[in-house]
């Protein structure tokens, strides 16, 4: 046996400390851009399977699907960006696999790029619908800028829409459909809207919302089959009743793209393992992103979470481990929703809650719900109450958990919640 | 139409760009490659990451912020008096020669 020299001097070698990072949305380029402003001087190779610069997703059920934001807006930075940065971005590029023992990455085609540091931003994949005539091309998905051209050109006035699925994607896609003329209809399978995300309050104000905008909303409705009547389809119900439309639209979730990562081996629980600094089971092997499931102090379990704040800090976090630097992730997850004149905006995770307390009067279009588990605060849903929300962020990311008479109390500023609390600091009582 | 504005770092370092009338001083930072705005949110004003301080002669000649604006701030480091989100800034001709200052935190 040979000395195992090729070891340490691909180790020391700066032209071998290098990072090739899998997936270029928003997870994947920070990663990038993240680890250039840390000092990686190494070479940095984003590999993505679509042909367009890594752009923002949000906007696909919002502006851009409305046709207020033109395509380039869209990137997250523009090619000069990249090319300042020195990132090589690899577009249309598939991985087929990932071997660790050999540090490769394998392509589609036969290429291979070896890695110092490998970072997973596979994020994920609409879940498909498997009912039958789930293909016809009349049904689409919004996840991805080629999901909404396909859909674009029947996505105008008059025209029938039904949107399977109340959550985020769905409503969204509903509110801009309802606006431009749309005959919309909302089947949803769980007992209520943003069911997964929000309370009941939150959901009952959401569904009176769409209804009043004119969009006939239906709960505890599964499609069953989709049929093509040749010029439109007909949607079946397992409610007795059928619906014809001539489109559909699925936002029933995401499932995240774990198969790299488990064909090489590397942990998985629902979504790629990390710890708090992104590392996976396989070292030099980091995840971010919405593929990726992190473990969380402040929730005290292991969580993945679908969003922008989420795989920015992951991202920049992994791009920390990887310059050496100890920088876990632990920020308060959030998120946001925009709807007609709307903003939604939610702090915390509210799964777990056993008492909400409502803020505001919902009949204005301005009110706060803010969740409770054992006593403790754990989330807030904002509905034109920025000030809330950005105040439980803050709540949360201390500790602190102010009472429900407290947060009910719309005289009390949301700054001032904390120094509301007995002796600043108590733990809430359950009022 | 078009406006100047100058972006400076925290290091001292300035930029002029030239802005189209309309667009806002966020995504004409993208645009013109000027570091220390991220923009996370895509500019909804959903996240303060495009936090800047515009220069005090210019504080008064900005149209006011609404509430969504002034209570994300709050989740800027180093906010004062001057603080603005750049998504919420759009080019206007009044607004020709503006100065901002783009805040270490963002870089």
């Amino acid at each position: 046996m040979p000395e195992p020299t090729a070891v340490s001097t691909m180790t020391d070698a700066p032209t071998n400390n290098n990072a090739v990072i899998i997936g270029a949305g928003q997870a994947g380029a920070q990663a990038a851009f993240s680890l250039r402003q840390q000092g990686f001087k190494g070479r940095v190779v984003l590999v993505g399977d679509e042909p367009t610069l890594p752009y923002q997703r949000p906007p696909l059920s919002k502006a851009y699907l409305a046709g207020e934001l033109p395509e380039a807006r869209l990137y997250i930075k523009p090619q000069g960006f990249y090319d300042k940065a020195d990132i090589e971005l690899l577009t249309s590029a598939r991985v087929e696999g990932i071997d660790p023992g050999a540090r490769q990455v394998r392509l589609a085609g036969g290429d291979t790029l070896a890695y110092r540091h490998l970072v997973l931003a596979t994020g994920g994949r609409a879940r498909r619908l498997n009912c039958p005539g789930a293909d016809d091309p009349r049904v689409h998905y919004l996840r991805t800028l080629a999901d909404v051209q396909g859909l674009q050109a029947d996505f105008v006035a008059g025209k029938r829409l039904v949107v399977i699925g109340g959550g985020y994607v769905g409503l969204e896609t509903a509110a801009v459909a309802a606006r431009h003329g749309l005959q919309v209809t909302v089947l949803v399978a769980r007992p209520a809207v943003l069911n997964r995300v929000c309370g009941p309050e939150v959901s009952r104000f959401f569904t009176r919302v769409h209804r009043e905008a004119g969009v006939v909303l239906h709960c505890k409705t599964a499609v069953t089959a989709i049929r093509s009547e040749g010029g439109y389809l007909v949607v079946d119900t397992d409610a007795q009743y059928s619906l014809e439309a001539d489109l559909v639209v699925a936002g029933i979730g995401l499932e995240p793209s774990t198969e790299l990562a488990e064909a090489a081996g590397i942990a998985c629980d629902n979504g790629i393992s990390t710890d708090e600094n992104g590392r996976c089971s396989v070292p030099d092997i980091y995840a971010a992103g919405d593929c990726a499931s992190h473990p969380s102090a402040i929730y005290g379990r292991r969580m993945r979470l679908e969003s922008v704040p989420n795989a920015v800090e992951q991202a920049k976090t992994v791009a920390a481990s990887i310059c050496g630097k100890n920088r876990p992730y632990t920020q308060v997850p959030w998120f946001w929703s925009d709807q007609y004149a709307l903003k939604l905006q939610s702090a915390g995770v509210v799964s777990g809650f056993d008492l909400s307390v409502v803020r505001g009067d919902p009949e204005t279009h301005s009110f706060a719900v803010f969740y409770y588990c054992a006593g403790r605060l754990i989330a807030v849903d904002a509905i034109n109450r920025p000030a809330e929300f950005v105040a439980v962020r803050k709540l949360i990311e201390q500790g602190l958990s102010p009472g429900p008479e407290i947060v009910a109390d719309d005289s009390i500023s949301p700054a001032d919640f904390e120094a509301a609390m007995p002796r600043g600091r108590a733990v809430a009582s359950r009022g | 139409m078009t406006i100047k504005v100058t972006y400076i770092e925290h290091d001292g370092t300035e930029r002029e760009v030239v802005v189209e009338e309309g667009v806002n001083l966020m995504d004409a930072a993208l645009d013109n490659m000027v570091p220390g705005i991220d923009g996370d949110c895509g500019g909804v004003c959903a996240c303060a990451t495009c936090h800047v301080h515009v220069a005090p002669d210019w504080a008064d000649k900005l149209p006011a912020m609404e509430d969504t604006e002034n209570a994300m701030l709050e989740l800027a480091d180093s906010r004062d008096e001057y603080s603005r989100l750049a998504c919420q800034i759009t080019a206007e001709p009044t607004l020709d020669g503006l100065v901002l200052h783009t805040p270490i935190g963002q870089h």
